[in-house]
């Protein structure tokens, strides 16, 4: 199945935000209206200033944080700020590992974002899948129920979940970081619409050979879904990686913490010490910037067909 | 005498779009009423620990609401007691009026989003991507960590705020640790986060607005202001109205960057806190589970009273094309 074809397919379901069109430049280009307005040079101008003075204040705050990170200490508490190091210390970076759990931090965030990513992709898909094309009794109802709690405030789950991570023992484990977040009934909603934009020939050819429902699922109807999952996977990594408040209710010990909790509970030990704060932080949010950098397209994508994070 | 038959054509053939399942499902009715025992083995991972992690737990929150918890364990049924003792908690409206300080800096973020989607998406606008990514990857940061960047920006003695403010004569605040600056200093690191997002949906209201509507004013004369305020917002609010929705809710989950930016210890936070915050340091810090349940339903009170308000009032300004 061509990526065209599944870009129609999921363009043909009416997604309230939709697909993104990320690059609408390129279909905007053929009307002869463009020419006509991109000629008025001189009021392009005046939105060229202000996007950049816009784009260069949004960014400041990392480019300081770049800046911060390879300098002393004494060069960050210096008036007027420094603007570049006079010499660069990038040892910083690694000084950062010896004065606090950075590698055991950085394993646990990895670990609990991919292992969350593939228990939702493949139960929201499963489930989403059945909600959208096979009949059992009680569907609807079941459903209902299982959206219900979509637009509830995590704290109403947040005491109870507590409590079975620590009956389970799994409280400073990875699983008991990880073990609510494999579920996502807005996932389930994700992938349930996503299915049902599906055509249905091919699944009705694949039965026809005799395939059962679980071939025609995982080798037929999941590969179409490419889109969706595509969505699910780019809010399920943002959400795991940059997650503060359920992973520092069930850690208590360095160890344990994901990166969000280290830092967030670094602030009085290394108060002092700005660059290797600058440089773990910077560390930590690595991977997902060069992760939106490669990627920008799926990740507004996704996040746009997901309205939510 | 045509037109109906036209629009009834249409439907049919959207319907026959949409639910394209039906024809083979209907074949399939013919067998049987249901697939059989295969959407279990689907379902049932996912309806299992939906009914474990999410849908029980908030019928106990529910119940804990009602309990007061001793030191060692076991909760006693208290009645109505943790939420008289909520209305008598002065912390409760001076958090929820943090709350709303907070979103209204937040919501800010929205008509800032309006004028700069309307100035990427022009047509044959260069660097529009590059415009769209410097603007969206503040979204994608991780809030714990931004904010220790950000507790650094605002640094009330060598911080770069400060030291701009010196410039021009002002002696700059201890931004995050003095009571009404600290509320501003997150809110407004709430706003450079979600730009991003807000111009993110707002551009894509944009661009399904057809052109025609702007040549039409063009060639009528009007001016760009004058289509800005014509056509460009009015038919934004659709988006306008999501994207009010979503800052809104957010802004009542308002947890991480006050954590990270202040610190538990911070003597401004009792002036600053969120009822997240509060919901927070009740439950896990001073172990009572029972108020802290209380807050929690009164948090989803709020984030529901004031959604369902936002719809009620949305057809005086929506429109919905």
């Amino acid at each position: 199945m061509s990526e065209s074809t599944l870009a129609a397919t999921a363009r043909a379901e009416s997604v309230p935000v939709g697909e993104l069109a990320p690059n609408p430049s390129s279909a905007r280009a053929h009307m002869p209206d463009a020419k006509s307005r991109s000629g008025k040079q001189g009021s392009n101008t005046v939105a060229h200033i202000v996007l950049g003075i816009g784009g260069l204040v949004m960014v400041s705050p990392l480019l300081y944080q770049i800046v911060m990170s390879l300098s002393t200490n004494t060069e960050v508490q210096s008036t007027p700020p420094t603007l570049w190091p006079s010499v660069i210390q990038w040892h910083n970076f690694a000084d950062v590992f010896g004065s606090m759990n950075f590698g055991s931090q950085l394993w646990v965030t990895v670990a609990i974002t991919v292992l969350r990513v593939i228990g939702q992709v493949l139960l929201c898909s499963m489930a989403g899948y059945a909600f959208a094309r096979m009949r059992f009794r009680f569907k609807g109802p079941l459903l209902a129920l299982v959206l219900s709690i979509i637009m509830v405030p995590s704290q109403l789950f947040l005491i109870p979940q507590y409590q079975i991570i620590q009956n389970l023992g799994w409280l400073n484990s990875i699983a008991g970081i990880v073990a609510p977040g494999i579920f996502s009934a807005f996932g389930l909603f994700l992938m349930r619409q996503f299915f049902m934009g599906l055509p249905d020939e091919l699944e009705d050819a694949a039965r026809l050979d005799g395939a059962n429902p679980f071939q025609v699922f995982f080798r037929v109807m999941l590969p179409l879904a490419a889109n969706g999952l595509w969505a699910l996977v780019v809010i399920t990594v943002l959400w795991s990686w940059n997650d503060l408040l359920w992973p520092l209710v069930v850690t208590s010990t360095a160890n344990a913490a994901p990166l969000s909790v280290g830092l967030s509970n670094l602030q009085g030990e290394h108060s002092n010490n700005y660059p290797i704060l600058m440089a773990a932080s910077l560390m930590a949010m690595a991977p997902i910037l060069i992760m939106f950098l490669l990627m920008q397209k799926r990740v507004m994508a996704g996040i746009g067909r997901s309205g939510l994070k | 005498m045509k037109a109906p038959v036209l629009t009834a054509g249409t439907e049919t053939s959207r319907d026959h779009a949409t639910k394209a399942p039906l024809p083979s499902a209907a074949r399939r009715k013919g067998k049987s009423k249901s697939d059989g025992f295969w959407p279990w083995l689907f379902v049932v991972p996912t309806v299992v620990g939906i009914g474990v992690f999410y849908l029980w737990p908030m019928v106990q929150t529910f119940y804990y609401s009602f309990t007061k918890w001793g030191v060692f364990g076991g909760a006693k049924f208290i009645g109505l007691d943790n939420y008289t003792r909520m209305l008598a908690d002065s912390s409760i409206p001076q958090s929820i009026l943090n709350t709303l300080i907070y979103t209204a800096i937040v919501l800010l973020g929205i008509p800032a989003a309006v004028i700069l989607a309307s100035l990427i998406e022009r047509p044959g606008m260069r660097f529009a991507s590059l415009y769209r990514t410097l603007y969206f990857i503040p979204y994608v940061t991780m809030p714990a960590a931004v904010g220790i960047v950000w507790r650094l920006i605002y640094n009330g003695d060598f911080g770069p705020i400060n030291w701009f403010l010196s410039l021009f004569g002002i002696h700059g605040p201890y931004w995050t640790s003095t009571p009404g600056f600290a509320l501003l200093a997150v809110a407004t690191v709430g706003l450079w986060m979600s730009l991003g997002f807000n111009l993110l949906i707002i551009s894509a209201g944009l661009r399904e607005i057809p052109r025609e509507l702007f040549e039409a004013a063009e060639m009528d004369g009007a001016s760009r202001i004058r289509q800005f305020f014509s056509i460009t917002v009015p038919l934004l609010t659709p988006s306008i109205f999501f994207v009010t929705i979503v800052t809104v809710i957010s802004g009542f989950q308002l947890f991480d960057l006050l954590y990270v930016m202040m610190g538990k210890a911070n003597l401004a936070m009792p002036q600053t806190q969120s009822l997240v915050y509060i919901f927070y340091n009740q439950a896990f810090l001073q172990n009572d589970k029972g108020y802290a349940a209380a807050i929690g339903i009164l948090i989803l009170a709020i984030i529901a009273l004031l959604t369902a308000f936002q719809f009620r009032i949305q057809k005086r300004w929506v429109n919905y094309v």
